[in-house]
């Protein structure tokens, strides 16, 4: 483990978190979901409706985003709870919140004194696409771009500081 | 005989899971009581006597570390163990849980073989 301080310092387009976020997010599918994400081979994000958001805040300041359509929210649901697609209901944006809170938790958990220094904030859910997000970040945003049964999922970190 | 759950988190959805890890895990559930904060089971816990609560950490209204340290003046509380369940997992966290009286800790994402790891020898007085 490299610690927060040195992988500011040593990177300051923070690529070497990718990493970290790839293996972050892998992770909670597999043990949350019992899914595999699989490398996109494409760079298509149309329609992805669904946008859960989590906020880091101290040593660390930023936004992490998991994007994805209506059909895979409601599958990565489906597979969370253990019930078959069609009886998924309004609990869509509690389980896509709860895997954007997992996968920040776990990366943050991934950089030496990053899981002490760094606190996020209650999850936050958006669906639909007609809107403009404003970021205040002051750096690119490392992005990994995955598949989840065959759906696109664009997921972010943009670092404020 | 049926263990007497309290999951305590504010996601449903979260809650839906540890009581199915709990199962899958092979414990014996009988009554499941939920709350979605600390308050919220201070209020269950008034009313009904359970032998495991499952709580996260971060959570609106009063916390998960909040609530443990309130569980000494709760009758219904006494020697009932207390496992974590956040996402939060630096070794503070930890330290400051266990301090507070729980008995365990697992961080998420998590796997039914990691609650049975952990719950089991709590409910059989082991740890």
């Amino acid at each position: 483990m490299t610690s927060v301080s040195e992988l500011l310092a040593a990177d300051a387009s923070h690529e070497s978190w990718i990493p970290l976020l790839d293996t972050a997010a892998r992770e909670v599918f597999e043990l949350m979901l019992g899914r595999q994400l699989t490398m996109s081979a494409t760079a298509e994000e149309t329609k992805l409706v669904v946008t859960a958001m989590v906020g880091l805040a101290g040593q660390l300041c930023g936004v992490l985003s998991v994007r994805c359509n209506e059909k895979a929210a409601a599958l990565m649901t489906s597979k969370m709870l253990g019930v078959a697609l069609d009886k998924v209901g309004p609990e869509v944006a509690d389980a896509l919140g709860e895997i954007s809170n997992m996968v920040a938790g776990n990366f943050k958990n991934k950089i030496a004194g990053l899981a002490e220094a760094c606190m996020l904030s209650p999850p936050t859910v958006i669906t639909g696409s007609d809107y403009d997000l404003h970021s205040m970040a002051n750096s690119p945003a490392i992005e990994i771009r995955m598949l989840f049964e065959s759906h696109p999922i664009v997921i972010s970190l943009e670092i404020h500081s | 005989m049926s263990i007497r759950a309290l999951i305590v988190d504010d996601s449903s959805v979260m809650r839906k899971i540890v009581e199915r890890s709990l199962r899958q895990a092979g414990i014996d559930l009988g009554d499941v009581f939920q709350a979605s904060n600390g308050a919220e089971a201070l209020g269950v816990l008034k009313d009904s006597k359970v032998d495991l609560i499952l709580c996260d950490i971060n959570m609106p209204v009063m916390d998960g570390l909040e609530f443990i340290k309130r569980l000494p003046g709760i009758e219904n509380a006494k020697g009932v163990p207390v496992v974590m369940i956040t996402t939060e997992g630096s070794e503070s966290h930890v330290v400051q849980a266990l301090s507070c009286g729980a008995r365990g800790y697992i961080r998420k994402p998590f796997t039914p073989e990691q609650v049975k790891e952990h719950v089991v020898p709590v409910l059989a007085g082991k740890s």
